[in-house]
């Protein structure tokens, strides 16, 4: 009975993409052909999706730590990171860095901005923390949720004012709502063409930082958790605060100490996004927090491992999408994906790790 | 007073008591109204722009320019008779950060509930008059737009196919702009791209309707013009970035990539990503219309915004002539900053209003809108044109400006076929 269930579930699944895909752009010959034709395209749009869900990954983590330590799903983390890039472009151009300036000229604004975001950014995570989910600790799910909300509405706003500040940060541009440019300071070189390969294929010095500061980022903070004793104590808090309680540990501080972590997470991403799409504006943090979320969920949420996979499954399919279906359909096709992958794996893709909590 | 406390006295319920109260409190105002020979009229005229958001750089100095037209009659009318008060209302809201429908909306309804309004200047974006004129319609409130420019708020047959009646419920045209439609502007963008040297073109739009509209008539145009079109696609404007897009686009070779939206949908980070997959400025040419010429463009795209070509779909201030000329010289002695693009026709939609006010002297809506869509001849700062009979300019000169050294430079005037 069970597998009759399934198995008509399944056929119609494929009825619908088969029915809804052509108009949003699903044409499989037609696909199959200009993959053939040009199948570097594909192998292009590959290392873009894996750069684009490296990003998202790196924002990714830092709902993902939060939610695994205290189950909340902290939608302030979007716009805290727009913070993060508001800052890192108000040292740059406190330094007075512009486009094109070389790497030793700007290397040490970009060293000062990443630890000036990374601080500002943990601080205030912390800072909220406290006043706006540590009263609500002990209340009904749903407050906290709200509290979060309202906080990332007060982070956008921030954004909007700090936009506005142009009398004393001239690098903010003429409006206070404008995107504002943000220097291109990482050196573009293309490895592929440097090592002396022919090729249709571009991957850049600017690429590959963003992939090193991703993993390095993702293997540290595994690390991190799983081997020090913090990270033990962070892990025996999510698992039973109580009992982390009765053993000795501070959970105060150990929550706290989750969030200044996730926070300077926020203030480095803010920089390297600033870096790598060049644009800040004050409502970045809204899309990158939703997709960084969904990534969040689709890997299995509280695991960091699996914010990776999420990240990068989503940035390779919003790719995929833009090349072979249509653009304005591509997230809708990013979602169906995520809808799809949670009816089958309502954990995530790597969810089974997750401790379940009572 | 007396009167009211002998009808409270008399009343029974509570519930009688309060809609006394309220008939009461009414009674002052409309008398003073009805029975005014001697004493003057007050009329209000409210304009309806995004005020939060990137957008603000031209909408402020479009209210710089209808304040401009109050200030220099003194906010009266009818020699003294009529009095004209102004409120600048924001249809925009910081979380969207730009228009917003249900602002609009509210906007819209409450110049509706507001007695003294006798016009709406605005909106700035055509996809936010689409709801404000249904609902000033009913009212018989007028509404001059000085910068909506998508052909299917006025021209039957050149949007969808239930366009533009369904935005006039009343039957009675109560919509006019003063500046020319996408129907000219797209057209022109695509003429001058072929003068531009342009043999292959990829289009992108915005997915609303000024940025759809305006893309669909450069498609058809630049294929009469025997320009290739690659492709047409619309954009997500809430992306992140557009690198896996602008590969794509590159592995096609346009000569051209052409952009039907607003600078607040995203330009910025696309004309960065076209650049940053390497599509260098001397290859691949950008344009965009009207939506796009501003300063807030070159605040987002920074360097890349060098060789970025806007159509507009007037003439900038400093290149108008005669009465333009003087009024261009008064703006920016009077605000001591350059006029943005649409300021002119901030002033130009303004006057129109003044003088239907002029013309009727008196409270009255209908009359006004009848006078103002009625305006033949009409000698203003952008020369002398009339509305038709659908609410659209005559004027067709149209400019195409290009950003250099960090600036938007007027490069020529186009004429619309």
């Amino acid at each position: 009975m069970k597998r009759w269930q399934n198995a008509i579930f399944y056929l119609v699944i494929v009825y619908l993409v088969l029915l809804l895909g052509p108009v949003a752009g699903l044409d499989i010959p037609r696909i199959i052909t200009e993959i053939a034709q040009s199948p570097a395209s594909l192998v292009q749009q590959l290392l873009v999706g894996l750069v684009n869900g490296a990003i998202i990954a790196i924002i990714a983590l830092g709902y993902t730590l939060v939610y695994g330590i205290i189950e909340l799903i902290n939608f302030a983390h979007g716009d805290l990171f727009m913070l993060g890039a508001f800052m890192s472009l108000t040292v740059v151009g406190a330094f007075g860095i512009q486009d094109g300036a070389s790497l030793q000229a700007s290397g040490l604004a970009m060293l000062v901005s990443l630890v000036l975001s990374a601080g500002v950014c943990a601080g205030l995570n912390v800072l909220t923390e406290r006043y706006a989910y540590r009263p609500l600790r002990n209340a009904s799910r749903l407050a906290p949720l709200i509290s979060a909300i309202g906080v990332s509405f007060i982070f956008i706003n921030l954004g909007l004012f700090w936009g506005g500040l142009r009398s004393f940060f001239p690098i903010m541009g003429a409006n206070a709502a404008s995107p504002k440019s943000f220097p291109d300071l990482l050196p573009r070189i293309d490895i592929l063409e440097a090592l002396g390969i022919e090729s249709n294929i571009e991957f850049t010095t600017k690429d590959l930082i963003v992939l090193v500061v991703a993993v390095v980022l993702m293997v540290g903070l595994q690390l991190f958790v799983q081997y020090t004793r913090l990270g033990k104590a962070m892990r025996a808090t999510a698992q039973n605060r109580e009992a982390a309680k009765i053993m000795g540990i501070n959970v105060d501080q150990i929550i706290a100490l989750t969030f200044l972590i996730g926070g300077a997470l926020a203030g480095a991403a803010g920089l390297l996004v600033g870096l790598y799409n060049n644009t800040v504006v004050f409502t970045m943090g809204f899309t990158a927090g939703l997709r960084a979320f969904t990534a969040a969920v689709l890997g299995g949420i509280g695991n960091i491992i699996g914010a990776m996979l999420g990240g990068i499954l989503i940035g390779v399919l919003s790719a995929l999408s833009d090349q072979y279906l249509s653009s304005r359909w591509t997230n809708a096709w990013v979602f169906a994906v995520l809808v799809l992958i949670l009816v089958f794996r309502p954990g995530g893709l790597l969810g089974e790790n997750v401790q379940e909590k009572v | 007073m007396i009167k009211c406390f002998s009808s409270i006295s008399l009343a029974v319920t509570s519930l009688a008591v309060s809609l006394i109260i309220g008939a009461c409190q009414n009674n002052p105002g409309s008398t003073g109204n009805a029975g005014g020979t001697g004493t003057s009229e007050r009329v209000k005229i409210v304009s309806s722009l995004p005020m939060t958001g990137s957008s603000l750089g031209q909408t402020q100095t479009v209210v710089n320019g209808i304040k401009q037209v109050l200030d220099e009659n003194q906010s009266t009318a009818c020699d003294g008779k009529v009095k004209i008060d102004y409120e600048v209302m924001d249809d925009a809201t910081a979380a969207a950060g730009k228009w917003d429908p249900a602002q609009e909306t509210a906007n819209a309804n409450q110049a509706v509930a507001d007695n003294a309004v006798v016009a709406y200047i605005g909106t700035f974006n055509s996809g936010a008059a689409k709801l404000s004129i249904p609902i000033l319609n009913q009212a018989d409130l007028v509404m001059v737009s000085p910068a909506n420019t998508y052909p299917g708020l006025t021209k039957p047959g050149a949007g969808e196919g239930n366009e533009p009646n369904i935005y006039y419920p009343n039957g009675k045209r109560n919509y006019a702009r003063v500046v020319p439609t996408d129907i000219l502007q797209g057209s022109a963008g695509a003429n001058w791209a072929k003068a531009l040297g342009v043999k292959k073109v990829y289009i992108l739009d915005d997915q609303e309707l000024y940025g759809k509209g305006i893309a669909d008539i450069f498609e058809k145009t630049a294929k009469e013009n025997g320009l290739q079109v690659l492709g047409h696609e619309g954009i997500d404007a809430k992306a992140s970035d557009y690198r896996a897009l602008m590969t794509k686009i590159r592995a096609l070779k346009p000569d051209l990539i052409y952009f039907g939206g607003i600078t607040q949908n995203n330009l910025g980070q696309l004309i960065k990503d076209a650049r940053n997959v390497g599509m260098k400025a001397d290859q691949v040419k950008i344009m965009g219309p009207d939506g796009t010429f501003e300063q807030a463009l070159i605040d987002a795209a920074g360097q890349d915004a060098e060789g970025y070509y806007a159509t507009f779909g007037g003439v900038p201030g400093e290149e108008l002539t005669g009465k333009g000329k003087t009024w261009y010289e008064n703006y920016k002695k009077k605000y001591n900053a350059e006029p943005e693009a649409y300021a002119a026709y901030g002033y130009e939609s303004a006057s129109v209003v003044m003088n239907a006010i002029n013309k009727v002297c008196k409270n009255d809506r209908a009359a006004i809108r009848d006078a103002v869509m009625g305006t033949k001849n009409f000698q203003g700062v952008l020369g002398t044109w009339s509305f038709d009979a659908n609410g659209d300019t005559s004027l067709s000169t149209l400019s195409g400006n290009a950003v250099k050294n960090g600036k938007f430079e007027f490069v020529t005037k186009l004429e619309a076929k």
